[in-house]
């Protein structure tokens, strides 16, 4: 069995702080960790390697820095790790980050034999829109599965999966087709320590690195920010919206004494409600 | 058991533990370095000095890209009482050429710098594995380490120590004991982040200049201790240091004096406005060299802090955890070019080699700070806040008059040159 897992190497938001003026993420500094989310996708595959034999390989886009947590993968276990790493992908958003993830995947299938699973996160912590996952499984063609909280069984012979999906309801078993790309939810199993042997292994083995070209893109204006439809209007940090409780003393007409309470620290909404009134 | 076998194993990569590893590996031999914190340096705290002959010899070109704080121009040394402090300052102007002869270093910075010249040359670098066993033949050789990560051996002709003061793990092993609360201080630090213009302007510096504060006084309470700032690029970094013992026997909460010392009106005034952003507390050795445990034995050497070679006084116990490492590499690496098996005999040539740059580093390696700490630290304090304080004022002002000796009384009751002497003689008269 042939396993991909796509993960992303991400700053560690607890660590993270906004700048105060221009409301931008200060990445300066901050430490970066493979998504959390992603781990859960790595275990899951790492399991049905140990159970059905195979590779699991791993692929990551990001700056050459990236390759600190495909070593980290190899440590975990990983078989192979794949770097896909060019100027042209900078600046993706999920629509280019997809083909170019897709792109990569269909020629890792050639290198080393095509993927029956691809594994992400749910979703990841930086950009939390889920949405690379199942953009992936639908440029390659694949089955999908979102939100799965266990795998049942793989048959490899029938090239069928059963997995338990969470939804809002409850419990979905659902049953599909390989190749099929599964988006893991957390908490479903703890990665595994990492043996001696992997840990050694993935401190001196070359981390493969794969620019546009080595990993078949053949349309680079569907790379990276020219290939990004998605537009950041604008970002701000959310301001604290906690404000000291006014309490209000009345002994007759509390109601009357409330009103008056909020229209003294609301001085347009007295106008404005009586405008609307009148209109009305 | 794991297939490979190497030259040596290096616990620990902190300096000393660095350089053994940068160093055998750039020989040429099979190094596999285990380190427990997620990336080296994850796990220190230390604002250092490097002296930078030590690392020339280990990276000649360390300054094209090693992250150096600050290059050191100047050491000033404060004696607080409670609300004044008497300084003394000595500027260096000699030492600012093309190749400043210390720099100040963040050691979390810097470890990661040196970690990657590591994996550069060579040695496989392994994170996040913490050793939990030196392992033992039943002659009691050391024949390899065993790790979190797997209960089997890993096999190796000889296991550099590098795991620092605690020497846990030597300890268990039955090489020495572990420290006793007289040879060891607690340092307590705060890291404050400031603007790098604002740090320049409060202490007078140019564009990488930099500076560094000792204190002493009554800030210690009468133990053995001393506080210190450091300023680096874009942080002041500020703590106390106190030997454990003292702290034990009067009952001194580590935090407490640390506050104090950040209240203090000479101290408040260089990090107001600033952003406290890490607090931390380290061991570090104050047996001094010649307290020294045993340094090697069958298949095993020990470096770094573990060898007391530190020297508080000079601030430069990084510097020499970078020597004993590099001095340790180099005598690995001349028994096993010899081709004769690693026997303690052999592995004498460290402790020789060791001895010869200590004893050629012209300078003693004090044990700690003074003879006579509660004089120093209470009564000379106040004495001479007050001896100055009397001289500076007017006559007749505030309440000078009142109380406390004044200067010449002072002067006559211990004597100016005694009491200097007392004072700074560690760093002035050697």
């Amino acid at each position: 069995m042939h396993t991909v897992v796509c993960i992303k190497q991400v700053p560690d938001s607890a660590q993270i702080r906004v700048h105060p003026v221009t409301n931008t993420i200060m990445r300066q500094g901050v430490p970066t960790i493979i998504n959390p989310y992603d781990l859960f996708a790595l275990e899951a595959a790492l399991e049905l390697r140990d159970k059905f034999g195979g590779e699991t390989t791993v692929l990551t886009m990001g700056p050459p820095s990236a390759e600190d947590s495909l070593r980290k993968a190899l440590t975990f276990g990983a078989d192979r790790a794949i770097l896909l790493t060019d100027r042209c992908f900078a600046g993706a958003d999920t629509l280019a980050t997809t083909y170019a993830l897709a792109t990569a995947i269909r020629k890792i299938g050639k290198e080393y034999g095509p993927p029956d699973l691809i594994f992400t996160g749910k979703q990841t912590i930086d950009g939390d829109t889920a949405q690379v996952g199942p953009g992936i499984a639908k440029r390659l063609n694949a089955m999908q599965l979102t939100y799965v909280s266990k795998i049942q069984t793989v048959d490899l012979a029938a090239r069928t999966i059963e997995a338990e999906r969470r939804s809002e309801g409850g419990v979905q078993v659902l049953r599909t087709r390989l190749p099929c790309l599964i988006t893991m939810l957390e908490a479903t199993n703890q990665i595994r320590r990492g043996a001696m042997r992997d840990a050694l292994r993935a401190a001196r083995s070359p981390i493969e690195k794969w620019n546009a070209h080595n990993a078949g893109v053949e349309d680079i204006s569907k790379c990276g920010l020219k290939g990004s439809p998605t537009v950041v209007k604008r970002v701000f940090a959310p301001s604290a919206r906690a404000q000291k409780a006014v309490l209000v003393e009345a002994a007759e007409q509390p109601e009357r004494a409330l009103i008056d309470e909020i229209f003294r620290h609301q001085p347009k909404l007295e106008a404005e409600l009586a405008a609307s009134a009148r209109d009305s | 058991m794991i297939g490979d076998r190497f030259d040596a194993i290096v616990v620990g990569a902190g300096m000393a533990g660095n350089a053994a590893a940068l160093s055998m590996a750039k020989r040429g031999m099979k190094v596999l370095q285990l380190e427990r914190g997620e990336y080296s340096g994850s796990k220190n705290t230390q604002n250092a000095i490097l002296n930078p002959e030590v690392l020339e010899g280990l990276i000649p070109d360390f300054r094209a890209d090693a992250p150096l704080e600050r290059r050191l121009v100047e050491q000033r040394f404060w004696m607080l009482d409670e609300r004044s402090h008497v300084g003394l300052r000595y500027r260096f102007h000699h030492c600012n050429g093309k190749r400043p002869d210390r720099y100040l270093i963040l050691r979390t910075r810097f470890d990661r710098w040196f970690s990657a010249k590591v994996r550069e040359a060579g040695a496989t670098v392994l994170c996040q594995t913490s050793v939990t066993e030196l392992a033992q033949n039943r002659t009691g050789r050391v024949i390899g380490v065993r790790t979190d990560r797997q209960r089997d051996i890993i096999q190796a002709d000889v296991v550099v120590i590098a795991e620092g003061v605690n020497k846990s793990l030597a300890t268990r092993a039955g090489f020495c004991a572990c420290p006793k609360p007289h040879e060891v201080a607690l340092v307590v630090k705060q890291v404050h982040s400031l603007p790098r213009r604002i740090i320049e302007a409060r202490l007078n510096l140019k564009r990488d200049e930099g500076v560094m504060i000792e204190t002493t006084g009554t800030i210690s309470r009468g133990m053995s201790g001393m506080g210190f700032i450091y300023v680096n690029k874009d942080c002041i970094s500020l703590g106390i240091a106190c030997l454990v013992s003292d702290l034990q026997r009067a009952g001194e909460r580590p935090y407490g004096i640390l506050e104090r010392f950040k209240r203090h009106s000479s101290v408040l005034r260089l990090i107001e406005g600033s952003e406290p952003n890490d607090y931390s507390a380290h061991l570090i050795p104050e047996g001094g060299y010649n307290g020294k445990p045993r340094l090697f034995g069958e298949g095993w050497v020990l470096v770094g802090d573990a060898v007391q070679l530190n020297n508080v006084v000079r601030h430069e116990d990084s510097s020499l955890a970078i020597a004993s490492g590099r001095i340790a590499a180099e005598a690995i690496f001349r028994v096993k070019s010899s081709g004769d098996p690693i026997t303690p005999d052999c592995l004498s040539v460290y402790e020789t080699m060791l001895n010869q740059f200590v004893a050629h580093s012209k300078k003693p390696f004090p044990a700690l700070l003074h003879t006579r700490p509660e004089n120093f630290r209470l009564t000379h304090a106040q004495l001479i806040a007050k001896a100055m304080e009397n001289f500076a004022r007017l006559e007749g002002t505030s309440d000078a008059k009142q109380d406390g000796p004044t200067s010449a009384s002072f002067l006559s009751s211990c004597g100016w040159s005694w009491s200097v002497r007392d004072a700074f003689r560690r760093r002035l008269l050697r």
